[in-house]
């Protein structure tokens, strides 16, 4: 079957060329910091994580997105969504496969990331990050891969791989719950240690994730002719401007908590991001960007005349994964961090060697996204 | 898998210095680093040691920086000069620094002034350890928090779970940035999260914290938290004293008297 993505025309073949260079690009700045260390990077002993683990949080979200389009059509039987299905299944793949390069890539020791199972530790979060992303990848690479073949061959999927779907619902949302624990469990960290970063997470996520979807629907169907179908379309759009109201109503809930109490752990990261603190205010119109645009999105999505017009669905889709990347990609890492425990505000700015490993692990994740979709839309445009 | 862990610390008692075997042989005494009260404390109770450490701000002077110093040299700190490659064990902050949710508004000019010495608070009830996915950092018996650098896959979860920065990760090749090499104590690879060990090193073979030698003052006390009659219980019952973010509940074994 993967012998459907060798086949291609000339812009297909000049897109896969410039995500190999942008992967060459990337493993060479890799090749760089395994030589120097991560010193090459932006990040330091105050801000210990940076462009990395902000890509992995905003990665797992969309990986846990593919629920969106999985449960209405195995568990409500929705016909409209069989279109889609394939490509939530196959974008959760890249997406997960995503977060565990940038996992690595943030390793100090990437040679021994293999300790983590040698010495398995309930107690720590990582470990049970590790287990969910990578069952919850192996899960969807079988289901998707599975369901399609059967279909390449005109015959009923095999019932083994039911109960393995339906386990992937539950399992995307544990992925993300998890990967918020990460953070919610830490003391000391106001920003993080709030119980509705998971719920949070998992709107944002199925705000950005479902977003990205529609956008690619459109892309399938402009360069390939595949097109997943208006209703479908209309139904991810319900549920992009609902779980995007629902992240900017939890966004609020964090503000009246900090703010009306009048706590100054709970209220100086906010204030740090959204208005600036002792004088410092590095993220300030990022955070003021990522609310306009944000806001300004679910409202396109909410009004039947405008979402209904493709430029316009498609400007407010952009949007509101442009708004939420810059919240869980930047302000959240290094929001986190500001101020340091000794309250302190320290500047953070990625280096080329750092945002060239990212750039080369998207390029993978695209690549890997691109030869998928390509043997999905071949199988499903031949039948 | 962690019984066996357990077991083997109370066998060899390696504690902080597992995994440096290759070391073991080039230095005998390491290989023996048994972490036994009786090194130090006068009134052993095997198994049961907590030390802790009390620092008495008000009789720090420019004496500080010799703790520094001393620490950093015995334990082949680097030194790169600029705050985002920073390695340190122990260092001085200011009041309001190390102690950020105490009252602040009307401090005495003293209090503003005072300079503290910040170090790993060897918590009870550390997040560190908590968070780490391999058990490089582990509490010890002796309540040490202690590393394992070859264990350490360097994903800093410790350093965002501590809530006193009191870690360090080696951003660079830390060899080159070592002035003065000090043979006894080994120097890690770049990659890896450090910090202060207690001087579990120093106490094997019953000697004193390197900070505490070094203070010219006679600033802080060392002693077992878990003996009622070490000294360090008797200043604390007589002391009034702080712990750093008592609020967080991670029972800190350094304590304060401001």
């Amino acid at each position: 079957m993967i012998e459907k993505a060798l086949k291609g025309n000339r812009s297909y073949w000049a897109w896969i060329a410039f995500l190999i260079a942008c992967i060459g690009l990337g493993l060479n700045a890799w090749a760089y910091q395994l030589e120097h260390g991560l010193g090459v990077t932006g990040m330091g002993r105050d801000i210990s994580w940076g462009l990395y683990i902000a890509q992995f949080t905003f990665l797992v979200g969309v990986a846990a997105s593919a629920v969106m389009v999985v449960l209405p059509y195995y568990l409500h039987n929705r016909k409209e969504f069989g279109k889609i299905v394939i490509v939530g299944e196959f974008l959760a793949v890249s997406a997960a496969v995503m977060c565990m390069l940038f996992i690595l890539a943030d390793l100090g020791k990437p040679q021994r990331v293999l300790n983590v199972l040698r010495y398995p530790t309930p107690n720590s979060m990582v470990f049970w990050d590790v287990v969910v992303l990578n069952g919850y990848l192996l899960l969807n690479l079988i289901g998707g891969w599975t369901v399609l073949g059967a279909e390449r061959k005109g015959i009923a999927p095999p019932k083994w791989v039911k109960p393995l779907i339906y386990l992937s619902i539950p399992w995307a949302f544990s992925i993300h719950t998890v990967t918020a624990f990460l953070y919610a469990g830490m003391p000391g960290r106001h920003l993080w240690l709030t119980a509705v970063l998971a719920p949070r997470f998992l709107a944002s996520a199925f705000a950005a994730g479902t977003a990205i979807l529609i956008l690619i629907s459109f892309i399938l169907k402009t360069t390939s002719g595949f097109d997943a179908g208006t209703e479908v379309r209309k139904k991810l759009t319900v549920i992009a401007a609902y779980a995007g109201i629902a992240n900017f109503f939890l966004l609020g809930m964090e503000f009246f908590t900090a703010f009306y109490s009048n706590v100054p752990a709970h209220m100086h990261s906010l204030q740090y991001l959204y208005f600036g603190l002792h004088g410092q205010a590095q993220f300030v119109p990022w955070m003021w960007l990522s609310l306009v645009v944000g806001l300004g999105a679910v409202a396109v999505l909410l009004v039947p005349s405008l979402r209904s017009r493709t430029s316009w669905l498609i400007a407010a889709c952009s949007g509101l994964v442009v708004s939420i990347w810059i919240d869980k990609g930047v302000g959240l890492i290094i929001g986190g961090f500001n101020p340091t425990p000794f309250e302190h505000i320290v500047r953070y700015a990625p280096t080329v060697t750092e945002i060239s490993v990212a750039l080369g692990i998207w390029a993978i994740g695209l690549l890997l996204l691109t030869m998928l979709l390509k043997v999905a839309v071949a199988v499903k445009t031949d039948s | 898998m962690k019984h066996d862990r357990r077991e083997f610390l109370k066998k060899a008692g390696f504690g902080a210095l597992a995994g440096f075997g290759a070391l073991a042989g080039v230095i005998p005494g390491l290989a023996l680093e048994k972490t036994d009260a009786a090194a130090f404390s006068q009134k052993p109770e095997q198994g049961k040691t907590r030390w802790g450490m009390l620092i008495d701000t008000r009789a720090c002077t420019e004496g500080c920086s010799r703790r520094v110093a001393a620490c950093h040299h015995v334990h082949n700190v680097p030194d790169f000069g600029d705050p985002k490659n920073e390695v340190k064990w122990i260092w001085k902050s200011s009041y309001q620094e190390a102690f950020p949710t105490a009252p602040h508004q009307f401090p005495s000019r003293a209090v503003a002034e005072r300079e503290v010495l910040t170090l790993c608070n060897h918590c009870a009830e550390s997040p560190c350890t908590r968070a780490c996915p391999t058990q490089a950092t582990f509490n010890r018996r002796d309540g040490i928090v202690a590393m394992d650098y070859h264990r350490c896959i360097g994903c800093r979860f410790c350093m965002v779970a501590c809530p006193y920065g009191s870690r360090s990760f080696n951003w660079l090749d830390p060899r080159p940035a070592i002035k003065e090499y000090y043979r006894e104590y080994p120097t890690r690879e770049r990659g890896v999260v450090e910090k202060c060990n207690f001087c579990s090193e120093r106490l094997v073979k019953g000697l004193p914290p390197a900070c505490v030698e070094a203070c010219p003052e006679n600033a802080i006390t060392f002693g077992d938290l878990n003996d009622p009659g070490s000294l360090i219980r008797r200043m604390l019952s007589d002391n009034e004293t702080m712990q750093r973010k008592p609020e967080l509940g991670t029972l800190p074994s350094v304590f304060y008297i401001i």
